[in-house]
């Protein structure tokens, strides 16, 4: 009885090794491989708003006959104490050629302000094809006590946006940066 | 078989005496008595959670509590519920169930068994500290989304999230036993396709908790260091993405509600055989839907957050996914219908719940599935709609499961019969009251009664008033099933050892009374053939 009891209880190493390293692995795999995944997919896809960035010397063909309505929008974040704003609220735009605009943010304070602007484009269908030359979301940007900043924005919207969209939002959240 | 095995339990040691048998214990038995103990005290608890919450709904207005303390209460109660009552109940069954349903002597790593049960009332009891630190309780709901729980959220937070990653341990320890023990420990004579359904859909309920609760664990770690370490997992501000964490939390969330149903549908297809005293319907159709409800359950996680802005192509591909999971689920439902079909039924208090269970499941099931449908979903999302629906799978699903489970399995825990008619009483009484109390929410959530607020308009008055009455009704339902197992415990008559005339299973060829040490040898192929489910 002992030998069969015995017989039972063996059992191969190399299953434990299977078995334990098996919620290890998505342990290490939510942290370390779900996060940056999920950032491709989203530069990929322009899922969640996700806006994409163009090189300079990128070429389109403008389509003349279309017209897109770009709104712009500025919020802040958790009492970020800078007068944010477009300078623009609208702009008709054509596929395939590039616009310049900008927004205004003033500091009010009497402190450096450090802050960090996060795009999002709407519907997220546009997103993929919402593409920025220069835009001051690529860098922190830093207020001075009392200093007005222009921060400029160069974009595209690429000929390939589906023909059904006929309105595009973009918006910016700015939030404070410790330090 | 039932003699041999019983001389040969003369030579083993019977239970140590006094307490340290609990603390110490590495027998199967005892452990699953733990973890059915521990899983009734959170279900307490987690319920009077609930009865402050209906307390507070019963009228509209702000009569008993500040909204911040019923936020508290939404939480701390799914919390409870969810990794203290539901999730333990299941293992202790588990642990009772599945070496006698496999022939073995005990579970695969006693000693682990040891230590993941006692590790849960110490995480219990962490969560449940929250209550009394500065600042409250965890109060962003049992999805805990960032950033309500990371820049917003109390600083009892942290000990929250401790307490997951204890449950989460605990969670993962008894799913790599449970592997384990049926892969490794079952008598040599029984094929995996002789398993009872119990065994098998506990086996496969293992994989989704190895694969499910480390996702949650690192979802918690990732929160811990956003707070503490100055990580931006899912800060804006440092290139992180609040929207993320939804996607890693229903990563988990999702095979989690699977990991909370699939062995009650294992339950369920002991108790209808039984009673219908036919074989199970469908045997092996049972565990390919089974393990096929497993596998979609990884792959549909994003239906829980249709309203998140995803493009249209992804909430149809989550909308189909999710639709698929109901053929699966149908296939099952059929298969308890066709047994039952022209059975020779009778209507003891386990088959009184697992039928209710069928049915109610049923209805659960199919509000899911209303749900599941994207453009509805932006009516339905976050309403009453969806607590009336996860309370019909979770309560009249799981909890009937469990409750059926101990009244099916008790004669053999105690070798004594509880009292018949008090439970029956107690059965009409719950499933009744459980109705009052959920249904009418399907209408106010259709009507558009958001869930998670304290207060409501003046139109939704009457369905709470009656949902709340069926809360305190179902509540006090508790008490009778307190009575009624202790009762049976206490002064139960003698129960034979197969006290239910059409059960099939090797746990019933043992003792009246489970013998402490079961199985030493095991059963032989005759014996697992005639007690098996199938023909």
């Amino acid at each position: 009885m002992a030998d069969d009891l015995r017989k039972r209880d063996k059992i191969k190493t190399s299953f434990w090794v299977k078995l334990i390293s098996a919620p290890i692995f998505m342990f290490v795999f939510a942290i370390f491989v779900m996060p940056p995944i999920y950032d491709v997919f989203c530069e990929i896809t322009g899922f969640n708003g996700t806006t994409g960035r163009v090189d300079a010397d990128q070429q389109y063909e403008v389509k003349e006959d279309r017209k897109i309505d770009v709104s712009f929008f500025a919020m802040t974040m958790g009492g970020f104490p800078v007068q944010f704003t477009p300078k623009v609220h609208a702009m008709e735009v054509k596929p395939g050629k590039f616009y310049t605009t900008s927004y205004i943010a003033k500091n009010n304070t009497n402190q450096t302000i450090i802050g960090q602007a996060v795009p999002s484009v709407a519907p997220t269908e546009a997103a993929l094809h919402f593409k920025k030359l220069e835009c001051f979301c690529f860098n922190r940007q830093v207020f001075k006590p009392h200093e007005e900043l222009e921060m400029t924005l160069r974009f595209v919207v690429e000929p390939e946006l589906d023909e059904r969209i006929q309105d595009v939002s973009l918006s910016y959240n700015f939030f404070k940066l410790e330090s | 078989m039932t003699t041999a095995t019983a001389s040969h339990d003369e030579h083993h040691h019977g239970p140590e005496k006094g307490l340290m048998r609990w603390v110490k214990t590495t027998n199967h038995k005892d452990i699953g008595t733990l973890y059915l103990w521990f899983a009734f005290a959170m279900l307490l608890i987690g319920g009077a959670l609930a009865m402050g919450i209906r307390m507070e709904l019963l009228q509209p207005g702000l009569q008993l509590m500040d909204p911040h303390f019923f936020n508290q209460l939404t939480t701390m109660h799914g919390l409870i519920m969810v990794f203290g009552a539901i999730m333990p109940a299941f293992v202790g069954l588990g642990n009772w169930l599945i070496p006698m349903m496999v022939g073995a002597p005990d579970m695969a790593l006693p000693r682990m068994n040891n230590w993941s049960f006692w590790i849960l009332p110490f995480a219990g009891g962490i969560l449940l500290s929250t209550f009394f630190m500065e600042g409250g309780a965890p109060a962003f709901g049992w999805t805990f989304y960032a950033p309500l729980s990371t820049t917003f959220a109390p600083d009892s937070t942290d000990f929250f999230i401790f307490a997951v990653h204890l449950l989460g341990f605990s969670s993962i320890m008894g799913a790599i036993n449970i592997i384990a023990t049926v892969l490794n420990m079952r008598a040599p004579k029984m094929k995996l396709m002789d398993m009872p359904l119990f065994v098998w859909t506990w086996l496969i309920t293992s994989f989704l908790l190895i694969g499910a609760m480390p996702v949650l664990a690192g979802a918690v770690t990732m929160m811990l260091t956003d707070r503490n370490f100055g990580t931006a997992f899912f800060d804006a501000t440092g290139g992180g993405d609040p929207v993320m964490f939804q996607h890693i939390f229903w990563f988990f969330g999702h095979p989690e509600v699977y990991i909370m149903i699939l062995p009650a549908f294992g339950v369920v297809s002991h108790i209808i055989p039984t009673f219908a005293r036919k074989p199970l319907f469908g045997y092996s159709s049972m565990v390919y839907a089974t393990a096929s409800i497993a596998f979609l359950s990884y792959i549909v996680w994003a239906h829980h957050m249709f309203l998140t802005g995803m493009p249209v192509a992804g909430e149809l591909y989550f909308m189909y996914a999710t639709m698929l999971i109901a053929v699966p689920t149908g296939v099952k439902v059929f298969n308890w219908i066709s047994t039952m079909w022209r059975g020779s039924m009778t209507f003891e208090t386990p088959m009184l719940w697992a039928v209710s269970f069928v049915f109610l499941f049923t209805i659960g099931g199919f509000s899911g599935l209303m749900l599941g449908i994207a453009p509805a979903d932006i009516q339905y999302h976050d309403t009453y709609f969806v607590v009336a629906h996860f309370h019909y799978v979770l309560v009249t699903g799981a909890l009937w499961s469990i409750i059926a489970a101990t009244f099916y399995w008790l004669p053999k825990w105690t070798g004594k019969m509880y009292n018949e008619g008090l439970a029956k009483v107690h059965f009409w009484w719950a499933v009744i009251s459980v109705n009052v109390l959920f249904f009418p929410q399907h209408f106010l959530g259709l009507a558009g009664m958001p869930r998670r607020i304290p207060d409501y308009s003046l139109q939704f008055a009457d369905f709470n008033m009656i949902s709340s009455i069926g809360g305190f009704a179902f509540g006090a339902s508790f008490i009778l099933f307190t009575y009624i197992v202790i009762d049976c415990i206490r002064n139960g008559k003698p129960a034979t050892a197969r006290p239910w005339e059409g059960a099939k299973g090797l746990e019933w060829t043992l003792a009246p009374k489970a013998q402490y040490h079961s199985f030493n040898t095991p059963p032989s192929r005759e014996l697992i053939k005639s007690e098996s489910q199938h023909s």
